[in-house]
């Protein structure tokens, strides 16, 4: 490794043709206080265009929903009234369609079924993609990374395709129209990914860790769960968010094999049971989309650090 | 080259949010035009904040930064025509090392042809002419620092930045860059201000040291001085590798650096204007030739723990376990006031 | 393998081979018996007569897959399908990478902006499409109501958005871009984090504005992810049945089917499940693609 600065090329002097006009001049041109100046006004036009931008995001994002929240409790007479302005109350707001939807409606029922489903299936995708996972980051297996890649191929596997053979497996199971069957559907879809994200959350820790445990005599199945397990925290809270997101979005499968309201999830049962033939029960309709909408973007809120954290660790790196 | 300027920073100061003290605390610094300034100091004293306020990274909670006599605050960094290498040299990983070199003055709008002409000098000042069309992650980490600097040549900047370039070089590779720089700098004789904890560094490197801790100077001084005159205890302990001796009597620290002492044979009869005292030696260490001598120090004050270093040239045999007679000229003994732990005059 | 020091034969919980393969069984199990075999199944199924009257199995050949192809329905929603999903990812694609670059910003009441936009996302895909059911409808649209107010329409005062068939098809992408930019913007968001601080300052210093900065600096590095987003985005508007259901139930006149609800069409409601089965397997080929084009690029265009 020799010393390279070259004092050969002489005084180094300048860079070729510095004197002349094309470097940013620093007599003639801006004087340092008026270049200062401009930053600011650079920099408070910047801020400007952030807000702008921020609340045109905001609006667009939220105006359905803002709608919603106004629509639901319009009066009958007001939402219907052509040429009323559907952004105030020209009438009295009114609680009924609220009530309604609580008392009169299978809504209460759909929220329920929808834990129960969502609860279970992230669940059994925990049971099922953790240890797998695991496997794959960590054990030695030949065919692992191609294993890998097969499950992820699963993944597009598409629902269209699969109900096909999924009516007759479940008349089989004598699960139709039972929300059990979205229960044993629905890891399907979750399982592939869950894993994929999985492996390359566990590949990213590093292995010391796991090996000091193993030092100190825990078994390889006992490293897992006490240490790799607790670590992959950021990436179990992703697939949590995602598998539940995932059975409480689905639509295919539930509208396929559910049919009774008692056993529909929010997803199938309010498109269904709040219209009735070409009755659109509005009001009802609205409350009901945006009661299931608030809770869910709240709870993916404050979880979206470490939705990010684990999703980078498991889809960037992975 | 463009004209070297003066680098000043007047009552700078940063606070951040959650933090009990500021990151940089009322700093006032100037360098002269041309100089090779470095910021000394351990992790957290303030250095690279200090110098990131400099680029224009950091806004300043107070005070100003002045280049070449104008206050830039709140001037972005590209309009303060200075150049800055990360530690990381920040490479662009998706570009070549012509990209990578002409990329400031693409962002400068300089014309193709010229931007070449401009690149290739400063590669071929740096040596980089074969690795023009490699990409960062082909090169090694000395290739690496040279690209970062012909970046930041490229820019003509008034004054260079640099963020302890050299802590991601390996040992052997750190000395031979270092004398790189240093020969850069005799050619190019730009301002540099430089940001390291490695004291090694900073003395082989400086014009003169800024030592820093806890956001704020503890003293400025061309390397000779910092070591022989230390302001402070922190200074004289940061410095020297081992650090200062301190021996604690009565209300003063008696200080002496390791290589000044010698055992008292060695200077046989000849012992005015010495001071005499004794050493207890528990442990030898052999590093270099030198010998290292871990003991205890009876007869300046409290017995202390100390380490003398003798040069090769010193051949008194020594043995762990016994207690010699040595001596330190009294021109060398430094004296701190036990409260403040600030340089004073001898008391005695 | 490992074996524990004190006793002489190994556990199960060591032999790390063993253990490997037992830690994937229940997850190949499942997979095997609910996917791989259903999918076999299914493929198989469309070249059969199966029915939900007819339960029973007979060997038809190419029968579906010809009818299929001399339906013009069939052939709409297969245009349909690949016209939907790429328009809908490359509105997506740059709106997302605004949002996103919006997001890692920082500025007053950011979280609560960040709550407003993730909302199109998080909510179910059905009553997303409900949300903008009434915002386009043919009376009481709200939209028509403003554009009413602000003279950019007149007498008659509605636009038919979901019944005229140039409007019905922008209004699915339309809404489809809405639910995906929160998804894909997050996972951008993620990328654009990931740029060492130490290059975006580099960047600052050698005096690129913002511009430069996006161009040449945060976009080629954050390809890779904006590709993956694109992926994700772009099977989850493949495979999507619930908002063209909703939101047209692919009128007008069959003019916005896609494969995916026009499969469900035949198959739950029609009953013919074989000719479901038929349709439903033109999305595999698509799919496909799109998957190995898209990994691939992601290869290529990962720097070290």
């Amino acid at each position: 490794m020799t010393g390279t600065v070259d004092a050969a090329a002489g005084p180094a002097g300048s860079a070729p043709d510095s004197a002349d006009a094309t470097a940013p001049p620093r007599a003639a041109g801006p004087t340092v206080e008026q270049q200062r100046r401009q930053a600011r006004r650079r920099h408070v036009a910047a801020r400007i265009v952030v807000y702008v931008v921020a609340i045109l995001a905001a609006l667009l994002s939220a105006f359905p929903f803002i709608v919603e929240g106004i629509i639901t409790f319009k009066r009958d007479q007001d939402l219907y009234a052509p040429g009323n302005n559907p952004f105030i109350y020209n009438l009295d707001p009114t609680v009924e369609h609220l009530d309604f939807l609580f008392t009169g409606t299978g809504f209460l029922g759909f929220v329920g079924n929808t834990l129960l489903v969502g609860g279970a299936v992230v669940a059994i995708t925990l049971v099922l993609a953790l240890p797998a996972a695991y496997s794959l980051a960590r054990l030695p297996l030949r065919w692992g990374g191609a294993l890998g890649i097969t499950i992820f191929l699963v993944y597009l596997i598409p629902p269209s395709l699969l109900f096909v053979s999924f009516s007759r497996l479940v008349a089989n199971l004598e699960l139709q129209d039972s929300k059990w069957a979205l229960v044993v559907l629905y890891p399907t879809i979750t399982v592939p990914v869950s894993v994929w994200l999985l492996t390359g959350f566990f590949r990213s820790i590093p292995r010391d860790i796991e090996e000091q445990a193993m030092i100190d005599g825990y078994s390889r199945l006992a490293a897992f769960g006490r240490v790799a397990v607790p670590l992959a925290f950021p990436g179990i809270v992703a697939v949590v968010v995602f598998a539940f997101t995932l059975s409480a979005h689905e639509y295919l499968y539930a509208s396929a094999f559910v049919s009774s309201s008692s056993e529909k999830t929010v997803s199938i049962g309010i498109p269904t049971e709040l219209v009735l033939g070409d009755v659109f029960h509005w009001q009802e309709l609205q409350a009901a989309a945006l009661l299931v909408a608030l809770p869910i973007a709240f709870v993916f809120s404050l979880l979206l650090g470490r939705f990010v954290a684990g999703f980078t660790m498991g889809a960037v790196k992975g | 080259m463009a004209d070297a300027v003066a680098v000043e920073t007047v009552g700078l100061t940063k606070r951040f949010p959650g933090g009990d003290r500021p990151a940089v605390d009322n700093v006032d610094l100037a360098t002269e035009e041309g100089e090779y300034l470095v910021l000394l100091g351990p992790s957290g004293c303030g250095k690279t904040t200090l110098l990131r306020m400099i680029a224009g990274l950091e806004q300043p909670s107070d005070g100003e930064v002045r280049i070449g006599g104008d206050v830039v605050n709140g001037l972005p960094p590209r309009a303060r025509r200075i150049a800055m290498v990360f530690q990381s040299y920040a490479l662009y990983p998706h570009k070549t090392v012509r990209q990578n070199i002409e990329f400031p003055l693409k962002a400068e709008k300089i014309p193709p042809d010229k931007r070449r002409a401009r690149a290739e000098w400063a590669a071929d000042l740096l040596g980089l002419d074969s690795l023009l069309d490699r990409r960062p992650r082909q090169l090694s980490g000395g290739e690496r620092q040279r690209v970062a600097l012909a970046r930041a040549l490229v820019r003509e900047p008034s004054v260079f930045l640099l963020d302890e370039p050299l802590s991601n070089l390996d040992a052997k590779l750190r000395a031979v860059a270092r004398d790189d720089l240093k020969e850069f700098h005799k050619e190019v004789g730009t301002t540099t201000i430089y940001v390291t904890h490695d004291q090694v560094e900073a003395m082989g490197m400086g014009d003169r040291i800024v030592v820093m801790l806890d956001g704020q100077v503890r003293q400025v001084g061309p390397p000779q001085a910092v070591y022989e005159r230390p302001d402070d205890t922190f200074v004289a302990t940061f410095l020297g590798s081992p650090p200062m001796n301190l021996v604690p009597r009565d209300d003063v620290i008696v200080g002496f650096r390791p290589e000044k002492a010698l055992p008292a044979d060695v200077l046989g009869e000849r012992l005015d204007g010495h001071t005499r005292w004794s050493l207890d030696v528990h442990r030898i260490e052999y590093l270099s030739g030198d010998r290292h001598l871990h003991g205890l120090a009876t007869g300046l004050g409290k017995p202390t723990p100390v380490i003398v270093r003798l040069p090769a040239t010193v051949l008194t045999p020594i043995e762990a376990g016994t207690t010699y007679a040595f001596v330190v000229r009294e021109a060398d003994l430094r004296y701190f006031d036990s409260e403040t732990e600030r340089a004073r005059e001898d008391p005695a | 393998m490992t074996a524990t020091s004190a006793p002489a034969r190994a556990r199960v919980t060591d032999r790390e081979g063993l253990l490997a393969r037992l830690m994937l069984l229940p997850a190949i199990v499942y997979i095997l018996a609910l996917v791989a075999i259903p999918f076999v199944v299914a493929i198989a199924y469309s070249f059969s007569d199966v029915t939900a009257g007819d339960p029973s199995f007979d060997w038809v050949g190419l029968e579906n897959y010809r009818a299929n192809l001399d339906d013009p329905v069939f052939r709409r929603s297969l245009w349909n399908t690949f016209f939907f999903t790429a328009a809908t990812m490359a509105l997506t694609v740059v709106i997302a990478n605004i949002v996103a670059l919006l997001l890692t910003t920082d500025f007053r009441g950011k979280w609560f902006v960040r709550f407003l936009i993730l909302l199109p996302w998080t909510t179910p895909a059905a009553l997303g499409a409900i949300a903008w059911l009434f915002m386009l409808d043919s009376l009481l649209s709200p939209i028509d109501w403003i554009l009413w107010q602000v003279g950019l329409l007149d007498e008659p005062r509605h636009m038919i958005w979901l019944g005229s068939s140039g409007w019905a098809k922008a209004s699915v992408i339309g809404v489809q871009v809405w639910r995906l930019v929160p998804l894909a913007a997050v996972i951008i968001m993620a990328g654009q984090t990931s740029i060492p601080d130490d290059i975006k300052d580099a960047a600052a210093i050698d005096g690129a504005g913002f511009w430069r900065r996006l161009w040449e600096v945060t976009l080629p590095l954050t390809l890779p992810v904006i590709a993956i987003a694109v992926l994700f985005g772009a099977i989850l508007t493949f495979t999507d049945m619930s908002l063209v259901s909703v939101l047209t139930n692919g009128g007008p006149v069959n003019q916005t089917q896609v494969l995916a609800s026009w499969a469900y069409i035949r198959g739950i409601d029609g009953g013919n499940l074989a000719q479901g089965a038929a349709v439903a397997v033109f999305l595999l080929p698509l799919l496909l693609a799109a998957t190995i084009g898209i990994l691939r690029a992601v290869r290529r265009w990962e720097v070290g």
